[in-house]
């Protein structure tokens, strides 16, 4: 081959290879540049290459703080600038702890642990080494065991302390007051008053089904005066459209609109990539659900707006694996099933949003709103512990519980094989005449 | 490096708003420029500190206490209490730190409840014996940490009220239970990098 040819089928090959990679990286489909695996906290974005990356790839300044800032900041006990100061300058040289990156390293499926860091399991030894001889309590514990006693989160220490399990010592299994907060009204009413059918304000060029208005007249909508047009237009100067879009449910509903784009249901919308659908789930997902798309109708219904229906069939609806599928087999829902039929008073059933979808209140005079992001009290699960169970049960109880990975997929039909030793240690250093 | 007494707090202030003007001491500058004093400039912080400190401990915490109104307690967030004023100056510090890198400051004790504390370098340990065996005086220094050098200043930290020595006499995990009001616990150490 002579070297003008070379050159010419050099350059064709390059312009052929560059112009498919250039027309890969413009299309929506990015697989060609996705390394390797992402972790499950987000392989649900991994398509939106940007929510991450610059555009010359390297991460982001940003990128974990931009989703992940609140939860971190809620009773972070490693900030950044914590080691900033020069005092902590000999921890850093051991890891660079001001960078996210440094333990959270994404498309690395065979380096990422169970809460998704990348750092060797006994990470923490790493910094507290001595804690043995400085808490004698903790001499010969396993490094393992920071985490798993539920009282130390690395970012996240809204679990527990040790003035607050000396407060539970001794709790029953199930609390006498076992009861979840009452849920609060989900939005400031926009309405004058509670609507009727004979009130509906739907164009008269709009068809519509009687039951269709006759769910939405029994509706907490209806009931602070949400008319037809409130989420549909149609009025004028503004388009009816058949299904609202997110955004329509996220003008009134804040709180829950953030959680939704913060948790696994959401957070797809929120990266600009649509909405998620149980067929693209890792985790196993009933077959005839596989095409769902999941918004706020999906749980909620379109017009009933029923909170109950969201709190657990929308979620059997899809979910397959053996915790969900376990659920109506457990105490929990026996109980759900008593407040259901109003055998039980309202706040002592345990649906699968009681424990997902917790009712949290920011403040003693703030409204009770129920946490819409699911992931947020999930991993590490011992944080359910504190704003979930112990509403029910006996920290001892709540903590062995959740230690119990069996007991956790047979969803807590049964009792705790596992046994945390945090309150025992707490006892007997107050057994010692010690605070 | 000698020692002496903390004082020049007119003179602290123009330097702090000295440094700040001339911009020294940004983000992994050096601290001293245009004639201010890495001492100068610590003395100035420290008084900014300790003056915001007492004002807390005394117009809100011991106000509040003493009238019954509310309590200040350890765990202030779950308790919906105010914080103690140590903690009060620990968190002062972290924000500090986050907005401005040119200085870092901590309350450190040879008895501290919290082992993360004590004393690390050598600096701080020759500080922290230095200020409880030479009442009313600071003590100022240079060390080398990281290849980095730093002006470190440490200043005497009494118990300022008997509530200091009460809650540390009483905290399970402090070291010393026989503190009084007017004990020195512990010391402020002050750090300002400098060019070398």
């Amino acid at each position: 081959m002579s070297t003008r040819t070379s050159i010419l089928a050099w350059l064709l090959l390059t312009g052929l290879v560059g112009g498919f990679g250039a027309f890969r990286l413009t299309s929506r489909d990015q697989t060609l540049y996705l390394p390797d695996q992402t972790s499950h906290g987000h392989h649900q974005i991994e398509m939106a290459c940007a929510s991450c990356h610059t555009p010359f790839g390297g991460v982001k300044d940003d990128a974990c703080t931009n989703c992940h800032g609140e939860q971190r900041t809620a009773a972070d006990s490693h900030p950044a600038s914590k080691f900033n100061d020069p005092r902590n300058a000999g921890n850093l040289e051991k890891i660079d702890a001001r960078r996210c990156v440094t333990c959270h390293v994404e498309h690395w499926p065979e380096g990422t642990h169970r809460e998704g860091h990348t750092m060797p399991v006994d990470f923490c030894v790493t910094c507290h080494a001595d804690v043995g001889t400085e808490r004698p309590s903790h001499a010969g514990m396993s490094f393992t065991t920071c985490s798993d006693a539920g009282c130390h989160n690395y970012h996240d220490n809204r679990a527990l302390w040790e003035d607050y399990l000396k407060k539970h010592l001794g709790e029953p299994f199930v609390l006498a007051s076992a009861k979840v907060l009452p849920r609060g009204v989900a939005m400031v009413a926009k309405g004058p008053k509670s609507l009727a059918a004979k009130d509906q304000d739907a164009p008269r060029t709009v068809a519509f089904s009687a039951a269709l208005v006759s769910e939405w007249e029994e509706s907490a909508h209806a009931r602070v005066g949400i008319n037809c047009s409130g989420c549909h237009g149609g009025t004028q100067g503004v388009d009816w459209v058949n299904k609202p879009m997110l955004t329509i449910c996220a003008g009134c509903h804040t709180e829950q609109n953030k959680g939704f784009g913060l948790g696994k249901h959401g957070m797809r919308v929120a990266a600009g990539l649509g909405p998620m659908s149980p067929g693209l789930a890792r985790l196993p997902m009933r077959a005839e659900a596989k095409e769902l798309e999941v918004g706020c109708e999906s749980c909620h219904g379109g017009h009933s707006v029923n909170a109950r229906k969201a709190a657990v069939d929308s979620c059997l609806g899809c979910h397959d694996d053996e915790h969900s599928r376990s659920y109506q087999r457990s105490p929990h829902f026996k109980l759900w099933e008593a407040e259901i039929n109003r055998t039980a008073s309202p706040g002592t059933g345990v649906s699968c949003a009681t424990c997902h979808m917790p009712r949290e209140k920011s403040s003693s005079s703030a409204a009770v709103v129920v946490q819409h992001n699911q992931n947020d009290n999930l991993r590490p699960s011992e944080k359910m512990v504190r704003n979930v169970c112990t509403s029910c049960h006996g920290v001892g109880f709540s903590l062995d519980a959740v230690a119990d990975p069996e007991l956790v997929r047979h969803n807590f039909a049964g009792r705790p094989k596992k046994h945390v030793a945090s309150v025992d240690m707490v006892e007997k250093r107050a057994a010692q005449g010690k605070r | 490096m000698g020692h002496s007494k903390a004082g020049a707090m007119v003179c602290g202030a123009v330097a702090l708003a000295g440094v700040t003007a001339f911009g020294c001491g940004g983000q992994g500058g050096g601290g001293a420029a245009a004639g201010i004093q890495p001492q100068q400039m610590a003395d100035a912080l420290y008084a900014v500190i300790a003056a915001d400190r007492a004002t807390y401990a005394g117009q809100v915490v011991d106000r509040l206490v003493k009238e019954n109104a509310i309590k200040a307690t350890e765990r202030f967030k779950e308790e919906k209490t105010l914080p103690l004023p140590a903690q009060m100056l620990r968190m002062g510090a972290e924000h500090a730190q986050k907005t401005n890198s040119s200085f870092s400051y901590a309350l450190l004790s040879q008895w501290p409840i919290n082992q993360q504390n004590k004393a690390k370098t050598e600096a701080e340990k020759a500080g922290l014996k230095f200020v409880a065996e030479n009442p009313g005086k600071n003590y100022y220094t240079e060390e080398k940490i990281a290849d980095k050098t730093y002006f470190t200043a440490v200043y005497p930290d009494k118990a300022v009220a008997a509530a200091c020595a009460n809650c540390h006499n009483e905290h399970a995990d402090s070291p010393r239970k026989d503190f009084k009001e007017g004990d020195m616990m512990g010391g402020l150490v002050i750090r300002i990098p400098v060019n070398k």
